[in-house]
């Protein structure tokens, strides 16, 4: 009970610091991605002030060696560089800067602008789904 | 370059970013998960649940990180006392071909902005430098031929 209040008030937290950061109006990603025209860098703001706060977060945390309600910390272990990370995330960036969204405000935007995010949010789950399975095929591939 | 004074916004921009982080790191002490929101999404349609736990088991927290994020801004929107700015920047077509985009890219690309951005980069991850760094470029590029070209 007190992990699942704890895990929605983290995601409470996290809506509202994206609502409150700018990252729910598309027309601000889109003039932070505006950088050859006029550009507004709020953005790079949420960006330094999420890392500065998660990177001496994160450090405390797993200095304590174990999560609260889980057996073990699950991170990612890999470190190679593959064609697969720079294609996903140049096709990313495309649609980021073609409505602005991306998933969290995608998420948190469902109500607030569902004219927008409705659709966006249908076919982002569909792309995901797509996503995960070609992700997976691939890994077979190279396993055998 | 020209600077946008009217539509900059420092401060709400680094305490929304300073919450976002914040939250990052909680989920990982209460859960030991990453807050890639991608990531979360794409295991609620995976049959199977990680870790070897039951599905149920690891699709409820997944979907307790998702409603607090609906609820979230709703929160903001009560102590302002005012609505979110949203302006929207697509129509038509774009919206769902974006929608897709993204989420193709985001689950090949192992990451999305919260993922990458917020937790492989306080993590130092190369992987999530070089991930934000071409979602980052081919984005500006893309405004750019929206808005300068087309």
């Amino acid at each position: 009970m007190i992990r699942s209040l704890s895990i929605l008030a983290t995601g409470i937290m996290f809506g509202a610091g994206l609502a409150l950061s700018g990252m729910l109006n598309p027309s601000k990603v889109a003039g932070f991605l505006d950088l050859f025209g006029v550009w507004d860098p709020s953005l790079a703001f949420v960006m330094g002030g999420g890392v500065v706060l998660n990177f001496i977060g994160h450090r405390f945390v797993i200095g304590r060696g174990q999560p609260i309600y889980a057996q073990k910390f699950s991170l990612p272990t890999r470190g190679d560089l593959d064609p697969m990370l720079i294609w996903g995330s140049a096709l990313f960036g495309v649609g980021w800067a073609l409505a602005g969204l991306c998933p969290g405000p995608a998420i948190a935007s469902v109500l607030l602008n569902p004219e927008d995010g409705v659709l966006f949010l249908v076919l982002m789950m569909a792309g995901l789904y797509i996503g995960r399975r070609l992700q997976a095929q691939t890994q077979a591939a190279a396993t055998q | 370059m020209e600077i946008d004074w009217a539509g900059f916004t420092p401060i709400a921009s680094f305490v929304g970013g300073c919450m976002i982080g914040l939250a990052a790191a909680i989920l990982m002490a209460i859960n030991g998960r990453v807050m890639g929101v991608s990531g979360v999404l794409g295991g609620l349609m995976s049959s199977a649940g990680s870790d070897n736990k039951p599905a149920e088991d690891d699709k409820s927290w997944r979907w307790l990180f998702v409603a607090g994020t609906v609820i979230g801004p709703f929160v903001v929107w009560g102590l302002q006392g005012a609505p979110i700015e949203i302006t929207p920047v697509a129509s038509g077509w774009m919206v769902p071909v974006a929608g897709f985009f993204v989420g193709i890219g985001a689950a090949v690309g192992n990451g999305c902005t919260s993922g990458h951005g917020i937790c492989g980069l306080a993590r130092l991850s190369l992987r999530s430098f070089v991930a934000v760094g071409t979602f980052v470029s081919t984005g500006i590029i893309t405004v750019y031929i929206l808005r300068h070209v087309m």
